[in-house]
C-alpha cells in the first residue's frame, strides 16, 4: 500500500477528519464545559461560562464547600470499597469457575453453563425484591456485604463467559507437562494457568469494574445509610440538597467523574484493545 | 477402577456457583414466585394466583402507568435504535478506514462518556439544557436558531425524547466499538478484491461490509434492547421517581422502583413490584428469544 494520497483520496480524508473531529468535540465538551466552569466564581459561571478561569474568575470555593459540607471522601472510600472488593473475587472466582469449566468433563458440565450464561442476558435488577428480602433476612440491610455479595454476583457470568474462552486457548502439552511433575489441579491452576492468563483477567477487569462503580440502584434499595452511601448516590443527593448553588454542584460532578478520567488516562489502551479483540463473535 | 471422587471440581465451582446461585439466579426465580402472592395489611403472604397480574393488567389505577411506562419505554428503545446504531456504524465506518492517521485517539475519547455514570452525565445535561444557565440557548442562537430552543426537558412533550437523546450520547461508544471490531475482522483480501473490481468505497461498504457485520449489528440490538427495558438510573437523576412532567418520562424502571417503594400517598408492595419485574422479564426474555429465533438463525454466519 502506498503511503502518499492521490489529490482526491486527500481531500476525502480531510472530510473523515472533519467528521470525527466534529463527534470527538460533542462527546468531550460537556464534560470539559463541567470542568471549567467548576473552577470558576458565580459570575464568571453565568456571564461567560466558555472561557478558562483566569486569575479574576478562579476559585476554589465550589471544591471547599463540598468537602465541608458533605461527606464525599467517606463516599469515595465506600464506593471503592464496594467496587475493588467484588472486583476481586469476581476474577478470582470467575477464572477458577471458567478453569474448571473449560478443563474437566463431568456430567451436567453443559447445564451449568447455561444456567451460568442466563446471568449475562437476564439483568440482575429484575431480582430486586427478592434480594432485598435476603438482605433483610441476613441483616445485612445498609452494609458494604451486601453490595458486594450482589456485584460479585452480579460480575461472575460474564467474567467467566469470557476467561472460558481464554483459559481454553492454553496449549495441552503445558499442562500434560505439568501433571508429569506431579503437580497437584489446585496448584496447576493457581501457579500455570493464572499468571498465562493475567492479560485477559486485566480486560474483564475493567468491563466488571465499570458498572459496579456507576451503579445507583442498589446502593439506593440496599443500602442508602450515611455510613455505607457509595460516590453516585452521594452526589445525587447533594445536588438535590444544593441544587441552587452552582459552584458545588459544578465542583461534586467534577469530584465524581475525576477517577473514572484517572483511570481512563492509564487504562483505555487496554480496556480498547478487549473489546475490539475478545467478547466479540 | 473407582476414580476419586473430583474435589478439585468443587473447590474450582462451589465460590462462583454458590454467590451466583444465592444472589442473582435464585433472587430471579424468587421474585418471578412472589409475584403470585399478595401480603395482607398485617404482613401475612398468601397465595393470589394471577391476581396480581389481573390488577396491573385490568385496573385502570394500575394499568394506565403501566402502559404508560411500557410505551414510554419503547420510544426510549426505538430511538437508541434509530439514532444511536446508525451514528455508532457510521463512525465504525469512518475509524475503519485504512491509512487514518489518529483512529486510536478519536476512539479513545469517543468512548469515554459510555464509561462515566449515568446519573453524572444526567445531571451535567441538565445544567447545559437549563435555560438558567443559557449555554444551549446562546450556542443556537450563534447558530441563528435561537427561537428554537425551549426547555426541553421540562416540556411534556420533548423531555423523553430529550432524555433519550442524551443516553444515546452517552452509549454511542458501545455500538461503535462492536462494529468497529467486526469491521476490522473482515480481510483484506476480500476489500482488494473488489476495489480491483471497481467497486467505489460506497458500494464496498453496502455490498460487503454491511452484510458482513450484520451479526454484530444484531448483538448490538439486543444488548440495546435490554439495557434500555432495564435502565433508571438517567431519569431518576434527572426527574426523580416521579419521572415528571406528569409521567411523561416514566419508563419500566422507575415504574418498578414507584411500585415497589411506594411514593406519595400509594404505599409500595413487594408482591406488586414482583409483578411488575415480572413482566418486564417477559418482555426482556421475549426480546431474547427473538433474537435468537429470528435473527441469529436466518443470518448467514460468514466463516472469516
Amino acid at each position: 500500500m502506498t503511503t502518499s494520497y492521490r489529490y482526491p483520496d486527500k481531500a476525502r480524508m480531510g472530510l473523515v477528519h472533519l467528521a470525527l473531529l466534529g463527534y470527538t468535540l460533542i462527546a468531550l465538551f460537556p464534560i470539559v464545559l463541567v470542568i471549567i466552569n467548576s473552577f470558576k466564581s458565580r459570575a464568571a459561571i453565568f456571564n461567560d461560562p466558555l472561557s478558562l478561569p483566569d486569575t479574576d474568575s478562579f476559585t476554589l470555593i465550589g471544591y471547599t464547600k463540598v468537602l465541608q459540607e458533605s461527606d464525599i471522601l467517606l463516599y469515595f472510600g465506600n464506593s471503592l470499597l464496594v467496587t475493588v472488593i467484588p472486583l476481586f473475587l469476581v476474577l478470582l472466582f470467575g477464572a477458577m469457575a471458567a478453569w474448571a469449566l473449560s478443563e474437566y468433563r463431568f456430567r451436567g458440565s453443559r447445564l451449568l453453563v447455561l444456567f451460568l450464561a442466563m446471568g449475562i442476558m437476564v439483568p440482575i435488577r429484575l431480582g430486586t425484591v427478592s434480594i432485598l428480602e435476603t438482605m433483610v433476612g441476613l441483616n445485612l440491610v445498609n452494609t458494604h456485604m451486601a453490595l458486594i455479595l450482589v456485584y460479585t454476583a452480579m460480575g461472575l457470568p460474564l467474567a467467566i463467559f469470557i476467561l472460558t474462552e481464554f483459559i481454553g486457548q492454553v496449549p495441552n502439552e503445558l499442562k500434560e507437562a505439568a501433571r508429569c511433575d506431579g503437580i497437584s489441579e489446585i496448584r496447576l491452576f493457581f501457579q500455570i494457568i493464572l499468571p498465562l492468563v493475567r492479560p485477559a483477567v486485566a480486560t474483564v477487569a475493567v468491563f466488571t469494574m465499570v458498572p459496579m462503580w456507576n451503579d445507583l440502584w442498589f446502593p439506593l434499595i440496599l443500602a442508602p445509610g450515611d455510613a455505607t452511601k457509595t460516590i453516585q448516590l452521594g452526589v445525587q443527593q447533594f445536588i438535590g440538597q444544593y441544587a441552587t448553588d452552582w459552584n458545588s454542584v459544578l465542583a461534586a460532578l467534577s469530584l465524581a467523574v475525576l477517577p473514572i478520567l484517572v483511570l481512563y488516562v492509564f487504562f483505555s489502551q487496554q480496556l480498547i484493545s478487549g473489546l475490539t479483540s475478545g467478547a466479540v463473535k | 477402577m473407582q476414580r476419586a471422587f473430583p474435589w478439585h471440581l468443587i473447590f474450582f465451582l462451589a465460590p462462583a456457583v454458590i454467590i451466583y446461585t444465592a444472589f442473582s439466579a435464585y433472587p430471579l426465580l424468587d421474585t418471578l414466585r412472589l409475584s403470585f402472592f399478595t401480603d395482607s395489611e398485617t404482613g401475612e403472604r398468601s397465595f393470589a394466583g394471577l391476581a396480581n397480574f389481573v390488577t396491573l393488567l385490568g385496573d385502570s389505577v394500575w394499568s394506565e402507568p403501566f402502559w404508560n411506562a411500557m410505551w414510554n419505554n419503547t420510544q426510549f428503545f426505538l430511538i437508541h435504535l434509530l439514532v444511536q446504531n446508525p451514528i455508532g456504524l457510521g463512525l465504525a465506518a469512518l475509524l475503519s478506514l485504512k491509512g487514518l492517521r489518529g483512529a486510536r485517539t478519536y476512539r479513545t475519547l469517543i468512548f469515554l462518556p459510555t464509561l462515566l455514570s449515568v446519573v453524572i452525565i444526567g445531571f451535567i445535561w441538565q445544567l447545559i439544557l437549563s435555560p438558567l444557565w443559557g449555554v444551549s440557548e446562546n450556542f443556537l442562537y450563534a447558530l441563528g436558531l435561537g427561537e428554537y430552543f425551549d426547555a426541553w426537558l421540562g416540556r411534556e412533550s420533548s423531555a423523553l425524547i430529550t432524555l433519550s437523546l442524551i443516553s444515546v450520547w452517552q452509549f454511542i461508544g458501545i455500538p461503535m466499538m462492536l462494529i468497529y471490531a467486526s469491521l476490522l475482522s473482515i480481510p483484506d483480501e476480500l476489500l482488494e478484491a473488489a476495489k480491483v473490481d471497481g467497486a467505489s468505497p460506497f458500494r464496498i461498504f453496502w455490498r460487503i461490509k454491511v452484510p458482513l457485520i450484520l451479526p454484530t449489528l444484531g448483538l448490538v440490538t439486543i444488548l440495546t434492547f435490554v439495557g434500555n427495558f432495564n435502565t433508571f438510573e438517567l431519569v431518576y437523576a434527572v426527574k426523580g421517581a416521579l419521572a415528571g412532567p406528569d409521567f411523561s418520562t416514566d419508563i419500566m424502571g422507575t415504574f418498578f422502583y414507584r411500585t415497589f417503594f411506594g411514593y406519595q400517598s400509594q404505599l409500595g408492595s413487594a408482591t406488586m413490584g414482583a409483578t411488575v419485574a415480572t413482566l418486564m422479564f417477559l418482555v426482556i426474555l421475549l426480546g431474547v428469544m427473538a433474537y435468537f429465533y429470528f435473527i441469529q438463525r436466518r443470518l448467514t454466519r460468514y466463516q472469516l
